[in-house]
């Protein structure tokens, strides 16, 4: 568990510097969906909503959507993702990061390490 | 017996749980508007008498008539062990191939499938099929649609009306713009089409050879459709793919076909196959089942359905189609065909085809008053112009048992006169030379 990241009840995590936000998803739903083949993001320029749909990630057999944290302006997406989205699985947290957003409004309605930790536990 | 497998005592114990009255009930959210008013079936009736029945309808139909008529759908040979190679049991199944340990023989099917035709068409992935040419075409310029995030297509009036009528029809609702580029004396208008192209294209959509009969290089307008990042797509024609040059080779980033031609019956009109193919960045917004090849733990070779996040089993709403079709068996066949008659066969069938069209084409320019429609290069297929309509010619014809062509005024305004006259290698030059006789007297 990352203490210097917040996170979604959708498995998201968020981390907030200045008015920056990177975004993926935890080490908890990466176990859960399985071999990764393929992560569908946004548009550099896009502008997103939090709670919005983002995007998806499939795995073998199972494909779920991506909810977006927080509310901003996407101006990076990991390209690596394209050809290598196994790094999700190998570094969720690291090499597997999804988007770089300017935020335009602040962050709200995120769950601290300790709050998702348990639902994490619970959906076991 | 009627194949339903509840009882009403069963229904009536369903609906119960559910707390509906009865069937009609289930269909409550569809407005009684948008439902069939009548489904005008007759009663029940024995085996024989729908046999007498059938009989008589089939006794309607005439197969004694020498018929020209092309226009997409091709009476072209079929070998012989194409229908009992395709008539055996573990073939003719609905099973569904989801699960790979019990359909290592349908699924390699569907992947050697796949290969020949991507194969033909200079393309690199294509899927298990669809409903036909038209439902193809459709597809693709859906998956134009996603893949550049555009609403607005640009196709040209020389692809076929059938496929355009089709591409109207499921993009009514779908908030799309359908800009069509009238053709030019049969011939695509290469640079009306290259400016009706803009930055809000998703794709422009040609057919090779055109509807008219027309063969051309799409080369340079996929290079600027290109520029403006909209996708090219273009719907080819399978046994002359093996002559022409290849979608692949023009740039298309998806080609689509009616595949009926690759040893598909006519059979009135169906069931046929649609063929898609595509350029590997596009695959995963391709519709429908995909089949490919792997190897499992001990390194050996299997086959698997791939990519199954795009489809409707693992999320109805989000699938990239809604499309149910697979046409296996009719993939099956068109497989079947291409392995019984091999690469040379097709080539060779494609060349007659075109010599028979060529020698047509000249027998009936030397009637007078006859011309072609235009001196583009044509393939087994060319728009004959009349100096009265070709429908009258047609009707006049058939008397004869004759069938000359497709009167192209149905659908082209202006084209009152033309009829388009195909050949397959299974025209006989006799009668052709009849064909050319007859309409001499006519005239």
């Amino acid at each position: 568990m990352h203490k210097d990241l917040l996170y979604t009840k959708t498995h998201e995590w968020v981390r907030v510097e200045d008015e920056i936000a990177v975004i993926g998803i935890t080490d908890f739903a990466q176990e859960q969906l399985g071999d990764i083949t393929y992560v569908e993001l946004p548009s550099v320029g896009d502008m997103l909503e939090a709670g919005q749909e983002m995007g998806s990630v499939e795995s073998v057999k199972a494909a779920s959507e991506l909810y977006c944290p927080v509310s901003g302006e996407v101006i990076e997406v990991n390209e690596e993702l394209e050809s290598t989205p196994e790094k999700v699985n190998t570094d969720p947290f690291g090499e597997g990061w999804m988007l770089r957003l300017r935020l335009t409004a602040e962050p709200a309605d995120l769950l601290s390490p300790e709050e998702y930790e348990e639902i994490a536990k619970s959906e076991h | 017996m009627p194949y339903i497998p509840h009882t009403p005592q069963e229904i009536r114990e369903m609906l119960g749980v559910i707390g509906a009255r009865d069937v009609s009930d289930l269909f409550a959210e569809i407005p009684q508007t948008l439902r069939p008013k009548t489904f005008n079936l007759p009663r029940g009736a024995t085996e024989m008498a729908v046999r007498a029945a059938m009989e008589g309808l089939a006794a309607k139909n005439r197969t004694d008539m020498t018929s020209f008529l092309g226009g997409g759908f091709y009476d072209h040979f079929v070998p012989a062990a194409s229908d009992y190679l395709l008539a055996r049991g573990e073939f003719a199944t609905a099973y569904t191939p989801y699960q790979p340990e019990a359909s290592q023989g349908t699924l390699q099917a569907i992947f050697e499938y796949q290969t020949a035709v991507s194969r033909l068409f200079g393309m690199e992935c294509a899927n298990a099929g669809v409903y036909d040419g038209g439902t193809a075409l459709y597809e693709a310029l859906m998956m134009a649609v996603r893949h550049t995030r555009r609403k607005k297509a640009v196709v040209s009036q020389a692809v076929s009306p059938i496929y355009r009528i089709v591409l109207s029809t499921y993009t009514r609702n779908l908030g799309l713009e359908l800009v069509t580029v009238p053709h030019k004396d049969g011939c695509d208008d290469m640079d009306a089409l290259a400016g009706a192209i803009d930055d809000k294209t998703a794709a422009v959509v040609v057919q090779n050879p055109n509807f008219l009969g027309a063969v051309q290089d799409f080369t340079a307008l996929f290079a600027a459709a290109a520029a403006k990042g909209a996708l090219s797509i273009l719907s080819g024609y399978p046994v002359l793919q093996t002559v022409l040059k290849t979608p692949g080779a023009m740039g298309a980033d998806i080609a689509t076909a009616e595949g009926q031609s690759l040893g598909l019956p006519l059979s009135f009109g169906g069931p046929y196959l649609g063929i898609m193919t595509c350029r590997k960045p596009l695959v995963r917004q391709m519709p429908g089942r995909i089949a490919g090849r792997t190897v499992d733990g001990a390194g050996r070779t299997g086959y698997v359905l791939t990519l199954q996040a795009r489809e409707q089993h693992i999320r109805r709403e989000k699938a990239t189609s809604n499309i149910c079709s697979n046409q296996a068996l009719c993939a099956l066949r068109a497989l079947i065909n291409v392995c019984l008659t091999g690469e040379e066969g097709l080539a060779r069938q494609a060349a007659l085809s075109i010599e028979n069209a060529h020698y047509a084409a000249m027998k009936l320019a030397a009637v007078p008053g006859v011309r072609l429609l235009n001196d583009a290069p044509f393939g087994n297929e060319f728009a004959a112009v009349f100096p009265v309509k070709a429908k009258l010619v047609a009707r006049k014809l058939m008397d004869e048992d004759i069938i000359p062509g497709f009167p192209l005024g149905r659908y082209y305004k202006g084209l009152e006169n033309a009829l388009l006259v195909c050949c397959t290698e299974k025209h006989e030059r006799a009668e052709i030379d009849r064909l050319a006789r007859r309409l001499g007297k006519l005239l």
